[in-house]
């Protein structure tokens, strides 16, 4: 009984000095922003290997999600003669959940154990170490340029991810099931509201992408400079990302979208 | 003793009273260190003594939990992070790995301090880069990239990137180990050359005790978390205690023992097998 209390114990301050690590870290990168000269190529540079490389992957997923929305929309309204809601439907569930959600999990495995692997191997190799000798502050050379390119990247991912899956959606829906292209659009036009979706998706998106790069870089930068403590920093990254996605969803929707 | 406010310190970097730990682990027991400037200054003693935590912490990325580090007159563990990252340009370090960044070329490794610290225009930083790396004999090889070079290579070309900003400290972490003899020669040579033409203060942590000796001026040996002896290597190697003459002279027995703590070695042998131990 003791030794589970101590053990308890031990559990509780680790994670609350993780916790607080973390905190402040984010604290310094985020004001330690570089100036323009420097910061603004580092930043560029790595809105195109979080955000551009990410691209592919976001908008196949999201064309094949669109498509199977479609389909499985399609089968489940037919029954009811209410196929020509589809668009509705596909529309709903990208902007307000799928979008986000699918986008910020594929970026957590996708971009997130990138930034990860890389910022540990940098650790691994003293490039970090290195860069505070020559006195440059590593959280602002390295860490506040990738924090930003995921926190701009990542809504606007989403939303690709959204508007790909609509037409994927309606390609299923339309041109292959035969519902009417007019009922298809006006639907969705009427049913989907900007300030009430896609307003609260793009917020959702902005939350996901904020949680993942944080628990990215973070993960990399405090990982243990070993080829197993990066395997483990990597690993942490994708299970912590998705699991805070798909909380942070849970705890969103219900604020967003619930008349208490 | 050094006179803070003067252009003339007899001492770059001064270490008085310092104790630091690592959880239950003391690596140093309130020591006193001092660095002569414009000096080459070897740090030795046997492995896992701390040598290299100790280049750490005098550039203050490790902060002791007792003492003070004042080097070149400043106090290093009073100031601010940022001040730090100020006072840290006129120091290099060399280590052992090298630490070129891996997605930038050569030329653009030992460029990086001039890009991030001076308003230099391009045609300027080029012929400095080029200077330094002439300097380490590496002008031909700007342009390839860290995975493509030798181990020795790495090391020159890291060397060039510290002294990119005429650092008025350059601190060396192991610079000979894993070196061929001819890239160890040239190691050698180029640390005392750079260190008399740029009027450096050199910092030296090595285990090659012969190369380390040759080009040093001053020589702090430790051991046990204690500073065991501190000199010149000839006063070192002639009126050095025990534990400083076995270390310098590489002997394998002496007041550092050959075998771990154990038990009479005949009663030992006869007193029957390991399995037969666990059950008495």
């Amino acid at each position: 009984m003791l030794n589970y209390l101590r053990n308890l114990g031990r559990l509780a301050i680790h994670t609350v000095s993780v916790l607080g690590r973390s905190g402040v870290f984010l604290a310094q990168s985020l004001i330690g922003v570089p100036d323009v000269r420097n910061g603004f190529p580092l930043l560029l540079k790595q809105l195109y290997a979080v955000g551009v490389l990410s691209l592919v992957i976001i908008v196949v997923s999201g064309l094949f999600i669109g498509m199977v929305l479609g389909l499985q929309g399609y089968n489940l309204l037919v029954d009811y003669g209410s196929e020509q809601a589809i668009g509705q439907m596909v529309a709903l569930t990208l902007v307000r959940e799928l979008g986000p959600v699918v986008t910020g999990l594929l970026f957590a495995g996708r971009a997130g154990s990138a930034l990860t692997a890389e910022i540990g191997l940098m650790k691994a190799t003293e490039q970090l170490t290195s860069m505070e000798m020559m006195g440059v502050d590593p959280l602002r050379r390295i860490i506040a340029p990738r924090l930003w390119a995921g926190f701009i990247s990542m809504p606007l991912l989403a939303m690709i991810f959204s508007v790909v899956g609509i037409w994927g959606g309606m390609l299923v829906g339309v041109d292959w099931l035969g519902v009417y292209e007019g009922s298809f659009w006006a639907n969705m036009q009427s049913s989907v509201s900007f300030q009430d979706d896609v307003l609260n998706g793009v917020i959702k998106s902005i939350v996901f992408g904020f949680v993942c790069t944080w628990i990215a870089v973070f993960q990399g930068y405090d990982s243990v400079p070993t080829s197993e403590g990066i395997s483990v920093a990597t690993t942490k990254t994708v299970v912590y990302s998705s699991l805070a996605v798909l909380g942070l969803d849970f705890v969103l929707t219900a604020v967003m979208f619930t008349a208490f | 003793m050094s006179k803070v406010g003067n252009s003339v310190l007899s001492n770059f970097i001064e270490i008085r009273g310092m104790s630091f730990s690592r959880g239950d682990r003391l690596i140093f027991n309130d020591i006193d260190v001092d660095i002569p400037r414009g000096k080459v200054t070897s740090i030795m003693g046997p492995s896992g003594t701390g040598k290299t935590t100790l280049l750490r912490l005098i550039g203050a990325q490790l902060k002791p939990q007792k003492g003070s580090i004042t080097v070149d007159g400043q106090d290093f563990l009073s100031l601010k992070r940022k001040e730090l990252y100020i006072a840290r340009e006129k120091m290099g370090m060399l280590f052992q790995s090298g630490a070129l960044f891996s997605d930038l070329t050569v030329f653009e490794n030992v460029a990086f301090p001039l890009r991030v610290h001076t308003q230099l225009p391009e045609d300027m930083i080029r012929d400095i880069v080029l200077m330094k790396l002439h300097a380490v004999g590496l002008r031909g090889a700007r342009d390839l990239m860290p995975s493509e070079l030798s181990g020795g290579m790495t090391r020159r070309i890291a060397l060039a990137r510290t002294i990119v900003l005429d650092p008025a400290l350059v601190m060396y972490d192991e610079p000979f180990a894993g070196q061929d003899p001819i890239a160890m020669g040239v190691l050698v040579q180029l640390i005392r050359l750079l260190n008399d033409a740029l009027g450096m203060t050199s910092v030296l942590v090595s285990h090659d005790v012969s190369e380390a000796l040759s080009i040093s001026d001053h020589v702090c040996i430790i051991a046990d978390g204690k500073v065991i002896g501190q000199g010149a290597p000839s006063y070192l190697k002639e009126k050095g205690s025990p534990l400083v003459k076995q270390f310098l002279q590489g002997l394998p027995d002496g007041p550092v023992p050959f075998h771990y703590p154990a038990s009479d070695y005949r009663s030992d042998l006869l007193s029957g097998s390991e399995s037969a131990k666990l059950f008495t």
